[in-house]
């Protein structure tokens, strides 16, 4: 890959224009983690600057830094060539940076006006409301989106897409000159996705400068005029849009395949199919999804955040409605409405967010591994067995190796590696053949994690039919028999495991959005 | 899209959905269906001197019902609500009976002290970041101590002050118009409930009251004070239950030490009843108000029906199911 440096940024446009932001030598350090190494970005007035890398990469981190709400360790921020401390988002504000984050925030229960002025109401005399300026000053607002809104339409109310364009008035109604952009195109339908973009257009052409955070490269493609590529907490490179290839900018974004240790895929041709997924669906969210797990093998499934891979796993646990689908366990099919169904099958699911959905953490490792198994313990008159309890708790913690004082200890009190390792006794003792695994190594440390890959590996090995959804390609590789990929609620592919398959032909999966939108010319 | 979009020209029904109309309708419609019920069932029921009667014994749970409803849309709760109430009458006590002061300063001393009372459940709130519950909690048990050492335990009564008991039960619309001897009280009740409702719908801490229990994180990184504002509206709610104090220390012509425990419970029950959601954001005085008159028809109306005072206990708590399980059905089916 040829390195780009990180002063090798092309010019936006033409002419000696200033940028609006220029970001210096950015570090930013959280306990553990070099979030932000000696980062460079800048912004003209009137660009839309695209900001790609994969999950973690230090994109949001940046722009947190940029909009006041984390403040920077080192480097300096210059807002029109000059440095600038942004102590606050009300600073950011008035300063003219706005950021609309991925999950909107506004206030449900108030009108669209209401939520564009908040802290900012025009006021009469007594702290009395003007409501007829309100709605006037938000109505000529959306009149200058071309946007077609009440100002008293309860946000609640709205679409994603009209909330969107709520949040898009409230930044402008601060003159904004700098609109960030967090995954905006996220949760839009393909007309929404337009509709946006013609108001995106518009702000460039009035020298709002806008960087746009996405990891859907066929809209940078036709939004952006340059792309800045990060990479663990790193400026990767800078590149204008129009002229470089989409695959000189995922091999940006994941750097060279790390070669890892080599995976062996066994051959488990003759295995018996475990789970098989028939058509699942449910809105957009889940479209036809199709697949099936043999008796021993581990696969993967890949996508980036908002593809449809947790929802797969809920739908398949019972823990979400479904449309349509069937789920066919060891050949027999199952009516799973509900977790208690699943767990009946013998379908066990970790969730992402062990200490809400996983664990009881207040409690102790002896509870929380028998807490699935409850009906196992119980005695006559629903008095528990408190030594059978016992017995099996202190099994697991031998056979996975979980580091407590003992079977009593609190859960919250132990690491993460070894809280998920509770978790996977909880199934365990269940008798589960089928567990899938949601991000099983979230908030582990690394050390940890080499731990929970070998747990995974003998699980499989054991006969169990393992399916890890993970975030982290290089994970997601290192486990996986086969890799199934995710985007937008579909299955866009299966990939043999090994060293045959790379983080871009992953990506390229990722990213493989269902329609093909025309390219169109920049705006005048 | 399934979601309803609104626009000038939606529907009215759609308008009223997206009010929160429908739901206080529907606890309108309970309150007519009570009323005609009642009134088929005893012919005493709807007699000037009953329904007087009725909006007598609303006027102070109806009064503690709209302070609970301000820090309710806040996304918190008030428990001292009623034990504040009896300590303002206290304090109304001493100002009148053991200090002699004239009855404007009582009045004013009972309503500063609710204030006051009020601001330090929202200081520990929003500066201690004391949940709301714990908070109030702590501050009902302290005020009802405090109550009882103030006045000594012993009742305080206002025979001294002339003109006290005018506050309740002397009627300023009967004095204009004979035929309609409606209470000072219940004059009172809807004063103060069309001055909240003026405040939740056209001020500033109206607006605040509301986004906070929308979306608290929202409104900060807006910019906003969000402390001094939640603080506002503690102090609000407190000033509020010193007039539910004056009105029921007028009412039985003394301050008793003694009462003022579980009319939390009445005032929130109302609130619930009156379709204000307790997640916060969504809520309404003329709601609180027939949650009040509600629970008040219900308690009279069985009492007429000679229902013992055990079962109209029991009705109350089905009703408040009742109401919120409409509630939830009602936006299960918006989706």
């Amino acid at each position: 890959m040829a390195a780009v440096s990180p002063y090798e940024m092309p010019e936006a446009g033409s002419g000696h224009r200033q940028p609006v932001v220029s970001m210096r030598r950015i570090e930013k350090r959280f306990p553990g983690v070099h979030a932000l190494k000696n980062v460079q970005f800048d912004l003209m007035p009137g660009e839309v600057h695209a900001l790609m890398g994969e999950n973690g990469a230090g994109k949001s981190t940046l722009m947190k830094i940029l909009s006041g709400i984390y403040p920077k360790d080192d480097g300096e921020v210059l807002i029109d060539g000059r440095p600038t401390d942004v102590p606050s988002p009300r600073a950011a504000q008035d300063l003219g940076i706005s950021i609309i984050h991925q999950e909107l925030s506004l206030m449900n229960d108030l009108t669209a006006a209401q939520n564009i002025f908040i802290g900012r109401e025009p006021r009469l005399s007594f702290g009395r409301l003007d409501e007829t300026a309100l709605n006037r000053r938000a109505a000529e607002i959306f009149a200058s989106m071309n946007l077609k809104l009440d100002p008293r339409a309860l946000v609640g109310r709205l679409t994603i897409a009209k909330q969107q364009m709520v949040e898009i008035a409230k930044a402008l109604s601060f003159n904004a000159r700098v609109l960030i952009m967090d995954e905006p195109t996220a949760a839009l339908n393909n007309a929404e996705i337009e509709e946006l973009f013609i108001i995106i257009r518009r702000l460039r052409t009035e020298g709002v400068g806008i960087i746009y955070i996405s990891h859907k490269m066929d809209e940078l493609k036709r939004i952006a005029d340059r792309v800045t590529v990060m990479r663990d907490g790193q400026h990767v490179g800078t590149v204008a849009a129009a002229d470089t290839p989409v695959d000189r900018i995922i091999a940006m974004m994941v750097g060279r395949a790390l070669a890892d240790s080599a995976l062996t895929v066994p051959d488990l041709a003759g295995a018996p199919v475990a789970l098989e997924v028939k058509g699942l669906a449910r809105g957009r969210e889940i479209r036809d999804v199709s697949f099936s797990v043999r008796k021993g093998e581990i696969l993967g499934f890949a996508g980036l955040m908002g593809a449809g891979r947790t929802e797969v796993a809920r739908a398949i646990f019972g823990a979400d409605p479904r449309e349509a689908g069937e789920i066919i366990v060891d050949g027999v099919r199952r009516d799973i409405r509900t977790p208690a169904d699943a767990v009946e099958a013998g379908i066990g699911y970790l969730s992402e967010d062990r200490k809400h959905f996983g664990l009881a953490v207040g409690m102790d490792v002896r509870a929380n591994i028998a807490m699935a198994s409850i009906g196992r313990f119980t005695r006559r008159f629903g008095t528990l067995d408190e030594t059978a309890m016992r017995d099996a708790a202190r099994a697991y913690i031998e056979q996975l190796t979980i580091r407590t004082p003992s079977d009593r200890q609190e859960v919250r009190l132990l690491s993460g590696g070894n809280q998920q390792k509770v978790v996977i006794a909880k199934w365990l003792l269940r008798d589960c053949d089928v567990l899938i695994f949601d991000e099983p190594t979230r908030g582990i440390d690394v050390g940890a994690k080499s731990e929970i890959y070998k747990l995974l590996n003998g699980l499989a090995a054991q006969g169990r039919a393992v399916i890890v959804i993970s975030s982290e390609l290089p994970e997601v590789l290192r486990l996986s028999h086969r890799i199934a990929v995710m985007c937008e609620g579909r299955l866009t592919g299966i990939l043999p495991g090994g060293a045959g398959t790379s983080q871009e032909d992953i990506m390229r999966l990722a990213t493989q959005r269902e329609s093909v939108m025309q390219p169109m010319g920049g705006m005048q | 899209m399934s979601t309803v979009e609104a626009s000038p020209r939606a529907s009215l029904a759609a308008r009223l959905f997206q009010s929160g109309a429908h739901q206080k309708l529907l606890a309108f419609a309970s309150l007519v269906i009570l009323l005609i019920g009642f009134s088929l069932a005893s012919p005493s029921f709807m007699q000037t001197s009953n329904i007087i009667a009725i909006l007598q014994a609303t006027s102070v749970n109806g009064v503690l019902a709209i302070a609970a409803t301000l820090v309710i849309i806040t996304g918190g709760i008030d428990l001292s609500v009623g034990t504040l109430m009896t300590f303002c009458a206290v304090i109304a006590g001493v100002v009148l009976t053991y200090w002699g002061m004239p009855l404007p300063v009582g009045i004013v001393a009972a309503i500063a002290a609710g204030a006051l009372c009020g601001l330090t459940s929202g200081t520990f709130v929003a500066k201690m970041k004391i949940p709301p519950f714990i908070a109030t909690l702590g501050m009902m048990l302290m005020l009802k101590g405090l109550s009882l050492v103030i006045s000594g335990t012993r009742p305080i009564y206002f025979n001294d002050t002339p003109g006290f008991t005018e506050i309740s039960r002397g009627s300023l619309i009967g004095a204009v118009i004979p035929g309609l001897p409606i209470p000072n009280g219940v004059l009172i009740l809807f004063l103060v409930a069309m001055a909240a409702s003026y405040i939740l719908g056209r001020t500033v801490l109206g607006r605040y009251t509301f986004a906070l229990g929308s979306n608290e994180e929202s409104v900060r990184l807006s910019g906003v004070n969000t402390d001094a504002w939640k603080m506002a509206v503690y102090a609000l709610a407190g000033g509020i239950c010193g007039i539910a104090g004056l009105l029921i220390a007028s009412r039985l012509n003394s301050a008793q030490p003694a009462l003022g425990l579980g009319y939390e419970l009445e005032a929130i029950a109302a609130v619930v009843i009156g379709g204000t959601s307790l997640a916060g954001g969504r809520g309404s005085i003329l709601g609180t108000l027939i949650g009040a008159l509600i629970m008040a028809v219900l308690a009279n109306g069985l009492r007429i029906l000679s229902v013992a005072q055990e079962w109209q206990t029991v009705v109350t708590g089905a009703i408040i199911i009742l109401a919120v399980y409409a509630d939830m059905m009602r936006k299960r089916r918006m989706g």
